[in-house]
């Protein structure tokens, strides 16, 4: 075997600094092997480790009533919902691949994710995503867009579970390095849950699905440095997806945990075979003892240290009982999958590797890992100084322009607030026949679970222009809005998995957004009593220019408690009154409209008052679930205006609304919190006011449901079917 | 009357017409493994969407092989009523149950949507029961479902009335505008000359469901099992 020489300037070239390689020589008391080395520098990048991370993350709300497993104890959240089911759900960035190989990169994003899931032992029902892309115009962000929403879209349909919902958003600061999360969620009865603990001395070890290649090597190492010119040259880093293979390993692998025979599972993502033999016995507070020749391998030339760090695709490291592990194999087998025997489960602690008997790697697995020996740091914090303007920027400033008709047309046809249909027609959003609300139909996707009267509402959220303008404040905005989102379908916030995607921790600007964002979505987390189940951290998202806009997202899971209670955002009948719940406070920091039509991203971000947040939700909850509401939308992006539009062109009705205003541009156009336009029925309409004023939540009158036009006092008048087309056709025309 | 549904590597809708059939039509349904080689004396075989084999090669290419098919030739031809949904009409064409070939759609991309399909052939078993006037809005989604065949073939299925269903507008008119992949005369499904064996892209497994809020689909499970 042809290895390089160890010693530190090998251990920096693989992502270690001198303190860490320093760290490896004390536990291991002599130099480590080239295999050993590989193993340290991906097992202790950021990606692996969550180094830089993991003591903040500790501050998250973790514990909740209907919280089966706590954050980081399995691979993905675990949460009961009654009859004896429960949802395991996650979401996690594939970013840095999708930036160099945006298919590839996509599509693995979407397969790693579901395995999180599967081998929990939970069957995946539904899938989201969170896109970031830089200016619609660039030609380069044009081809990203494409691959990433052609490997989602070829990934996902094929492995059959429908993409129901998600966001995109296109910002200056996401050009080079976008921001490509995937979501799952999957159903599993109570019990028949998969663990990914190692447990029982002698227990065998097997390796199931894909054969492993040198594809992906490094691949975690990778996701822990800024993108540059010389990321290029890491395409190899990249894994390459099968959706076709996963299919049947998610079919083998629910057989194979029903049988009871299955002690452990754990699917094969960053760092491979290292990952998950070290993770799955430190778990188990055992070792593992692995013969890396009996590995089935694309390449018969493999050296161990390739083995060892291959990322290849669809692959699960399984623990099963001794005796029965032939049982186990031939499930596998029968989906013309590979099964074989790899090692067995030992009593020492150590994760020993051995290559044709010989052994080339001997670590103590819990030196390794997150919450082991794995190193912790808090870094330097600086408030970025570009916040001393943004924060004293006088909005008032503004003009006001001259013809709000055409503000109006201008935002519904721009990228973030226009229809996302060029994307999501690309996703089979229907697949199992349980999608009842899809993509673009309400504030969140909608999937009922079979044989009971229940669904699941869920919504991926993060407005990152107000987290970069105000990172605390935009950490919970994040929150609420995900939640608000999931009650206006008709749903009950449950709990929370988030992805958070943030520049270089090491630059201390970038922390202390990091810390804000994470304070702020704590907060948040509290009050709505929706714990953090789990989720991912995504470092690095830098280009030539900086940092990303901070972009902490949130994967906001809801139960929509009876069915009856599914509510959309489209008007339904003319004549039914329009009310709008909270106050409008006329905010535009940070807001669409201060972008898109007078170029500027700055001001301070609207107020957001989380008891009054979370008092809106529970009333408007209470009104939904009393059978009162007709459609419900909240104001978000593009301010009260865009809302009605929406509702509007939905539903192929027209509004006419009158309201007061101090300054109607930013009433129309600002995005102020905790505000919802819902509809109801005239013959409600008394007992709908007397339950809000019961309830003492703040709501106006504002107008009625009409044929063909929306009319907003003497500023906008408009036809519906004007509108929809620039909102359904904008994105399409600009691809 | 007993159904059955082909499982292959790949299949995904599989559990939706299984679903359809047994709790919401609560008729006898039955999995069929690929690598089986009976039909367990089934009434009707479907042969499901997903992507059998990834889809690689050819949509359809490989799972035309697969043991089971030899059972549903022999049963077709002995005129049993074979239905190939999306995947599955794909699959049909290719073990030569029926003419043609699915090609990529138009625009090169996936298609997930509601489209309009107006009923050409009311004489199958299939469609027999459908309202004459009914335009059924149902549910494509699909990478291949451009439907070709030489002008000598389509000239066939034409004049035989071989062509069941066909994209259209709201109103029932066959346009361009409501094509939504290419198929030569906006063909969405076809039967064989016997009329036994259909073949659609649609999904009507996928809007039988009133939770769903659109049951179209149900009227096509309907016009199978009323006899």
């Amino acid at each position: 075997m042809n290895e390089p020489k160890v010693n530190l300037e090998l251990a920096k070239e693989y992502g270690l600094n001198k303190e860490e390689y320093e760290k490896i020589l004390e536990i291991l008391g002599r130099i480590p092997t080239h295999t050993e080395l590989g193993i340290f520098s991906v097992m202790w990048s950021e990606h692996c480790s969550y180094k830089n991370s993991i003591k903040l993350l500790k501050t998250l709300p973790r514990e909740g009533k209907h919280l089966l497993v706590e954050a980081g104890e399995e691979n993905a959240g675990l949460v009961d919902i009654g009859d004896g089911l429960a949802v395991a759900f996650k979401i996690e960035s594939h970013n840095h691949p999708s930036a160099i190989e945006p298919y590839q990169g996509a599509a693995t994003g979407v397969g790693g994710i579901q395995r999180d899931i599967f081998t929990m032992g939970a069957r995946p029902i539904a899938s989201l995503n969170s896109l970031r892309f830089g200016n619609l115009k660039d030609e380069k962000v044009k081809w990203l867009l494409d691959g990433v929403v052609r490997g989602i879209g070829d990934y996902g349909n094929s492995f059959g579970v429908p993409t129901v919902g998600g966001e995109v958003y296109f910002e200056d600061s996401y050009s080079g390095n976008p921001l490509v999360n995937a979501m799952s969620i999957g159903i599993v009865e109570h019990g028949k849950t998969a663990s990914a603990e190692a447990k029982g001395v002698g227990n065998p070890v097997l390796i199931v699905g894909s054969t492993t290649g040198r594809d992906g090597i490094h691949g975690a190492t990778f996701a822990s440095e800024e993108i540059s010119e010389a990321s290029e040259a890491k395409r190899p880093s990249v894994q390459v997806g099968d959706p076709f293979t996963e299919k049947l390993l998610l079919e083998a692998t629910l057989e194979a945990i029903a049988t009871g025979f299955v002690v452990g599972i754990q699917d094969m993502g960053a760092a491979g075979i290292t990952c998950s033999t070290s993770e799955m016995s430190a778990k188990g507070e055992v070792g593992m003892e692995i013969e890396l020749a009996l590995v089935p391998q694309r390449d018969g030339e493999m050296i161990p240290y390739e083995i060892m760090l291959s990322e290849s695709q669809e692959r699960m490291l399984v623990v099963a009982e001794k005796g029965k592990e032939d049982e186990v194999m031939d499930i596998f087998k029968k989906w013309d999958l590979n099964a074989v025997q790899i090692g067995t489960v030992t009593e020492d602690k150590n994760v020993t590797i051995r290559f044709h008997g010989e052994v080339i790697a001997k670590v103590p697995a819990w030196d390794l890992v997150l919450g082991g020996g794995a190193p912790v740091y808090e870094r330097e914090t600086r408030k970025p100084s570009y916040l001393e303007e943004t924060q004293n920027f006088d909005l008032n400033s503004i003009p006001v322009p001259k013809d709000l008709n055409e503000v109006l047309k201008t935002l519904i046809a721009s990228p973030n607030i226009a229809s996302k249909e060029w994307i999501f027609e690309q996703y089979d959003s229907m697949v199992r026949t349980n999608t009842v609300v899809g993509p673009g139909e309400a504030d969140a996707a909608v999937i009922r679970i079979k044989d009971t009267n229940k669904a699941l509402a869920a919504k991926t959220d993060c407005n990152g222009r107000f987290v970069y303008l105000n990172p605390r404040r935009g950490g919970q905005i994040a929150v609420a809005e995900s939640a608000r989102n999931v009650v206006c379908s008709g749903g009950h916030p449950l709990a929370v998995t988030n992805c958070l995607n943030f520049g270089n921790p090491y630059k201390p600007e970038i922390y202390w957004q990091f810390t804000e964002a994470v304070t702020g979505m704590g907060e948040a987390c509290r009050v709505f009593e929706t714990p953090v189940t789990g989720g991912n951290v995504s470092f690095y998202n830098e280009n030539q220019e900086g940092a990303v806009y901070p972009s902490p997202v949130i994967g906001m899971l809801g139960l929509v408690d009876k069915l009856e209670d599914i509510t959309t955002m489209s008007f339904k009948n003319e004549g039914d009154v329009i009310l709008l719940l909270g106050e409008n406070k006329e905010e535009i920091g940070g807001s669409e409209y201060l972008k898109v039509i007078h170029g500027k991203v700055t001001g301070e971000i609207p107020e957001l008052n989380l008891e009054t947040e979370s008092k809106l939700q529970k009333t408007l909850l209470q009104a939904i679930r009393n059978g009162w509401i007709e459609s419900a939308h909240d104001i978000a992006d593009g301010g009260l205006a865009v809302t009605l539009a929406e509702s509007c062109l939905t539903g192929n009705l027209g509004a006419k609304v009158n309201f007061e205003a101090n300054r109607e541009d930013f009433a129309l156009f600002g995005e102020t919190q905790s505000l919802v336009v819902v509809s109801v029925k005239k013959d409600n309409l008394e007992e709908v006011e007397k339950f809000l004023k019961n309830e003492t939540l703040a709501f106006s009158k504002i107008g009625e449901v009409i044929q063909n036009s929306l009319e907003i006092n003497d500023s906008v008048s408009v036809k519906v079917q004007f509108l929809k087309e620039l909102y359904k056709n904008s994105i399409s025309q600009k691809v | 009357m007993k159904f059955g549904v082909i499982v292959f590597p790949g299949s995904n809708c599989d559990h939706d017409a299984f679903y359809t059939i047994g709790n919401l039509m609560k008729k006898d349904v039955t999995f069929l493994w690929h690598k089986d080689h009976s039909l367990q004396d089934v009434d009707v075989v479907i042969v499901p969407g997903g992507f059998s084999y990834g889809d690689y090669l050819r949509a359809g290419a490989i799972a035309r092989f697969s043991p089971i098919m030899d059972e549903v030739i022999a049963f077709a031809k002995k005129g049993g009523l074979v239905w190939g949904i999306c995947n599955g009409f794909q699959i049909l064409t290719e073990a030569g149950l029926l003419p043609g070939v699915l090609t990529r759609n138009a625009n090169r991309r996936f298609i997930c949507k509601y489209i309009n399909l107006k009923t050409d052939n009311f004489s199958t078993r299939f469609t027999h029961s459908l309202d004459k006037n009914q335009i059924l809005n149902v549910p494509i989604a699909h990478a291949e479902g451009n439907f070709f065949a030489s002008d000598e073939t389509i000239k066939r299925i034409e004049d035989n009335g071989q062509v069941v269903f066909r994209y259209c507008d709201e109103n029932g008119n066959v346009t361009q505008e409501a094509n939504p992949n290419g198929s030569i005369n906006n063909i969405a499904g076809i039967v064989n000359e016997q009329g036994n064996v259909l073949g659609m892209m649609p999904h009507p497994e996928r809007c039988a469901d009133q939770i769903l809020r659109n049951t179209d689909g149900a009227e096509i499970f309907n016009s199978l099992v009323m006899a």
